[in-house]
């Protein structure tokens, strides 16, 4: 086994993920010689980006069988480079595509695979992961067996992003997978649904609107809407135009609590906690959401909670550093208004 | 079609869990079939509907989870086998994909297996790939929407939730897929379905019965261990309550205080 720390980029359509950054910063804090692998299309300029950030080589391909995100054709060139060099560590973040990786690369390696770490540190010469289960109720330490190859995904934003340093470069090696199109059982056929906005687990500020969207007692709904839930709905979009306007202000990423989506106000893609997306802002703002433990188990390690709510027994209060007992619809229109002001915008 | 669907037994989502002499309790609070399990649970319900065939549960655990099992008999899954063996317990995810593997292997000629994106108390998400990976099917983690599957050519696609919006992609069966909430409302039990599940008996399998190399599951073949697990540091916040005679006036104090702060 070599003592390399290997490093998965990972690239949306030529743009690397903020993430994979924070994972090469890890590699380097960690001592030996960083290889990012970058693969897919742009990979040359992302090399570039790489050997910036920290990265002593880069292995890179722009092979057409890279040309979109597939589990099975990333991993497979994962797990052949890796066979060949037998790195120590393998560090990925912990996006959608890098969860892939982390469990596909395990699978055909059969090594150990820690995802959604928050904290990794060498300790008697054994590496520990630090990383929430029950939905962050719990923490663990977990640690691998010895004598092979260690995966570990990292959680977006739980690790510090390094600084760029300009005119470092390296030697960049272009790699070529053995598998063909033939031995693939995928194809994509396109994108769909793209949501645009600031993502939420890259968001350093994200507002976040609950059930009390709908609590606008002076808006009347327009007439032609027949029954009591498309009102409710209607008041709803209303509400959340509020918390996009603050958003927009902030370049805030929009997010939403569970009781939202579930009566229909916002898409899926928008849910924050346990059964939605676990975020890690510097600044959450709740607006209208009481904050139940399944709510704090996608938001609780925000840097700071910032809380707007009628009621002042809600439980997001207690997680709050912040807090403002009031109607978000009195209370967000005066707060854009406010920030517009002050940040010059 | 025969579809397999892994559920897996976890403590309610809403239990206080605790740490209690090194290991993990949740009080009285009632174990459940993971949240997002169910959600497999009624694709492949509604799989089953659509094109005909079998819904064969499958649960990973010790005897309890035979819980489990029987509700996702009530939904409408038609057999649930439980993979269960002393020398099971302690397994890591590629442990428990391994069991799994070998358990649709041995169910023979399956189509599709589902499973929920993760388990809510380990919380890896990690096993739908590697068993996908293991059987040498694709893994299409992730599914929002099953745009449409066809038996007959044996194919099927379906709409990827990414980070940055949906991928569609197009797969040859058979396939592991994981799941997500936005993908359907699953159903309640019926009455006559708990009344079938109550009468239906599970077959366990074992160690022996998967024909897994013991020494790969189970602690035994665990490259992964959690050595320590605790309640997180508590961060004893003080909130601090803004107010202000007009919205105007609070919204000014807060904004004063969020860069006082250096917050925003």
């Amino acid at each position: 086994m070599s003592n390399e720390i290997w490093v998965y980029i990972d690239q949306f359509k030529g743009t690397p993920l903020p993430a994979s950054w924070e994972a090469l910063g890890q590699g380097k804090r960690m001592g030996g010689p960083v290889i990012a692998l970058v693969f897919g299309p742009g990979s040359q300029a992302i090399a570039k980006e790489a050997f910036q950030f920290g990265a002593d080589q880069v292995l890179w391909s722009e092979d057409p069988l890279l040309a979109d995100f597939r589990a099975e054709a990333f991993a497979g060139l994962v797990t052949q480079l890796a066979k060949e060099k037998k790195p120590s560590l393998l560090l990925v973040p912990s996006t959608t595509r890098g969860r892939d990786i982390t469990a596909m690369v395990a699978a055909e390696l059969g090594c150990g695979a820690i995802p959604e770490a928050t904290g990794l540190e060498t300790k008697d010469g054994s590496l520990r992961v630090t990383r929430p289960v029950y939905a962050g109720k719990l923490f663990t330490t977990a640690v691998f067996a010895s004598g092979q190859t260690r995966i570990v995904s990292l959680r977006p934003r739980a690790f510090p992003m390094p600084e760029a340093q300009s005119g470092k470069s390296g030697a960049a090696t272009e790699v070529k997978p053995v598998a063909a199109e033939a031995d693939l059982h995928t194809r994509v056929a396109g994108y769909a649904a793209s949501e645009g906005g600031v993502s939420l687990t890259d968001a350093k500020v994200i507002v976040s609107g609950g059930r009390g969207v709908a609590n606008n007692p002076n808006l009347t709904p327009p007439a032609d809407l027949a029954d009591d839930k498309q009102k409710e709905v209607w008041k709803a979009q209303q509400g959340f135009k509020l918390v996009r306007d603050l958003a927009s202000v902030l370049g805030a990423a929009v997010g939403a609590s569970r009781a939202a989506v579930d009566a229909g106000y916002i898409p899926y893609a928008y849910q924050v906690g346990q059964t939605g997306k676990v975020v890690s802002p510097d600044v959450y703002i709740a607006c209208g959401i009481s904050g139940a433990i399944q709510h704090q188990a996608g938001m609780r390690t925000a840097k700071t909670i910032v809380a707007i709510n009628k009621d002042p027994e809600a439980p997001i209060f207690g997680l709050a550093r912040f807090g403002v007992v009031g109607d978000m619809h009195q209370i967000l229109p005066a707060l854009t208004e406010e920030f517009r002001k002050r940040l010059g915008k | 079609m025969n579809i397999v669907v892994c559920v897996k037994q976890t403590p309610d989502s809403a239990a206080k869990v605790s740490v209690e002499g090194g290991h993990v309790t949740w009080g009285d609070a009632p174990l459940i079939v993971n949240p997002w399990d169910e959600y497999a649970v009624e694709e492949a319900l509604r799989q089953k509907e659509k094109h005909g065939g079998k819904v064969t549960a499958i649960s990973m655990g010790p005897e309890s989870a035979r819980e489990a099992l029987k509700t996702a008999l009530a939904m409408g899954c038609d057999e649930a086998i439980l993979v269960s063996d002393a020398g099971l317990k302690g397994s890591d995810s590629l442990g428990t994909a391994r069991a799994l593997a070998s358990a649709v292997r041995k169910i023979g000629s399956v189509d599709l297996v589902l499973f929920g994106r993760q388990a809510i108390d380990g919380d890896t998400g990690l096993t739908a790939a590697q068993v996908a990976h293991l059987l040498g099917w694709p893994a299409l983690t992730y599914v929002a929407a099953v745009e449409e599957i066809k038996p007959e050519a044996k194919t099927m696609r379906v709409q990827r939730m990414i980070d940055e919006g949906r991928q569609v992609v197009e797969a040859q069966l058979p396939v592991a897929m994981s799941v997500v909430k936005e993908l359907n409302e699953p159903r309640y039990p019926s009455f006559m379905g708990i009344r079938k599940a109550s009468k239906a008996t599970i077959p366990t399998w074992s160690i022996a019965d998967l024909g897994v190399e013991a020494s790969k599951v189970g602690s035994a073949g665990a490259l992964v261990s959690w050595s320590e697990i605790y309640a997180p540091p508590v961060h004893k916040v003080e909130c601090e309550v803004v107010k202000g005679e007009t919205p105007q006036e609070t919204a000014r104090t807060l904004v004063d205080r969020l860069i006082a702060e250096k917050v925003i």
